[in-house]
């Protein structure tokens, strides 16, 4: 578990430290590419809900730190990715090969909204025709960083071998 | 899971209200600093493979362009010799003059020149420059390029300071017409990354391709005090309707807000003077 926890650590780190000096300014076509949300859904999907909460947490505070943000909002959004993605992970999205890109993919969304919302509540600049006009854009961007992304989570964190439950019948 | 949202809404409810010189954004300004050799890193990795992108994607308006500079050149040459003169003339008069001035841009300013190594995301027209409070930099401190004008900081930490640009929606400046002399405010316009001279009467005199540069004047409503005549950008469009009271004044920034990689802070020499 502690291993778990440094290996996690180090990759939402440099996954902060990378989002934070050189993805933020990148766009394509519109996008741009959240590489620390990608990797908190591999994260999250490889150790589950309580972990993913708690990365997100982490790694969003420091997110918000290092740009001067509103200490607590990556933080709030990132830790509501993380559990959600990481109960999907232990339940329906379990051994599915698709799980990673489809989770990606509604995270995306959900994350875009979710901040335009809580800008919007907070009095910010919430320009809802730019995120919307980028949203496809930056899933794309999302769902190519997944590959890599994911297969370096997999081989720092592997997947963990579920128990098959024992179920009794009754009646 | 609930506790940490909770803690995360406290967070925000805190944030949000605390000024910039309370404990928590001190926490914050600790954790900026740790970070910032990390990001300084990761921006010199990459600015190789930026660099490379940056000339590719600059050759294909590159002949166009050319033509264009060209002209500009044959026009600011012009412009360039009798403002020569014109500036002399002025340092001769103001000499005889005994004139008491507010801090002169450039010469009254010291330049600390130094890299932006974080962004804060899409929404924000907000950088991260790896310079501090131990640099000189304090809140209000205007920052610029070679081009113009860029923003000024609006929080500071030792190691590290946020600018905000002058496409973000919180900024303002006060400006005048080069030309015509007509004061306004430039402030962001209707699409991201667009800029207008507001509260320009409509009996003002502006037209386009006229420079706009910083006024080096402040008022209760912007109080930041930018140094007079540093360029901002020249008019593209002026309109004005019956039921308006101001003009209508489009301009386009010198500065390429998207292409941002180094700037400079004005550290001035002389006191800025306080209104009584």
């Amino acid at each position: 578990m502690a291993a778990d926890i440094a290996k996690a650590g180090t990759l939402l780190f440099f996954a902060v430290v990378l989002q934070l000096s050189i993805m933020a300014q990148v766009t394509i076509l519109g996008g741009h590419p959240n590489l620390l949300l990608v990797t908190l859904v591999c994260v999250a999907l490889l150790r589950g809900a309580v972990f993913g909460a708690v990365a997100g947490f982490s790694a969003g505070l420091l997110a918000d730190t290092g740009v001067f943000g509103t200490l607590g909002f990556t933080a709030l959004l990132l830790t509501l990715a993380g559990y959600w993605i990481g109960r999907y992970g232990e339940t329906t999205g379990r051994d599915r090969a698709h799980a990673p890109l489809l989770s990606v993919a509604v995270v995306t969304l959900l994350y875009q909204v979710a901040a335009l919302v809580l800008r919007y509540m907070l009095g910010q600049n919430a320009p809802g025709g730019a995120v919307f006009e980028g949203l496809a854009p930056t899933m794309l961007l999302n769902l190519i960083l997944t590959f890599p992304v994911y297969a370096l989570g997999r081989r720092l964190l592997r997947p963990r071998e579920w128990a098959p439950r024992e179920v009794r019948l009754l009646g | 899971m609930a506790g940490l949202v909770v803690l995360a809404l406290i967070l925000i409810t805190i944030s949000f209200r605390e000024p910039t010189s309370g404990p928590l954004h001190g926490v914050q300004s600790a954790g900026a600093t740790v970070l910032r050799p990390f990001e300084v890193a990761a921006e010199r990795v990459a600015r190789p493979f930026r660099d490379v992108y940056g000339y590719f994607a600059g050759l294909v308006h590159v002949k166009q362009e050319n033509e264009k500079l060209k002209a500009q050149v044959n026009e600011l040459r012009q412009k360039a010799l009798l403002g020569e003169s014109a500036r002399a003339q002025n340092e001769e008069f103001r000499k005889q003059l005994k004139f008491v001035d507010s801090p002169l841009f450039p010469s009254d300013y010291n330049a600390v020149n130094t890299r932006i190594i974080g962004w804060r995301n899409e929404f924000d027209e907000r950088v991260v420059i790896a310079a501090g409070r131990n640099a000189g930099i304090h809140q209000e401190t205007p920052v610029v390029t070679n081009d113009g004008l860029v923003g000024s900081v609006t929080q500071v930490s030792p190691s590290a300071a946020l600018v905000t640009l002058l496409t973000d929606e919180s900024s303002a400046v006060q400006a005048r017409d080069q030309d015509t002399g007509a004061f306004g405010v430039v402030r962001h316009g209707e699409g991201t990354g667009s800029l207008i001279v507001d509260r320009v009467t409509k009996d003002k005199l502006v037209k386009e391709g006229d420079v706009i540069v910083t006024a080096g004047t402040r008022s209760k409503q912007y109080p930041s005090l930018f140094p007079g005549n540093i360029p901002i950008g020249y008019v593209i469009s002026v309109g004005q309707s019956d039921t308006a009271p101001f003009k209508q004044i489009q301009i386009q920034p010198f500065v390429d807000f998207s292409s941002l990689d180094a700037v400079t802070a004005l550290i001035t020499k002389k006191k800025n003077p306080q209104a009584p």
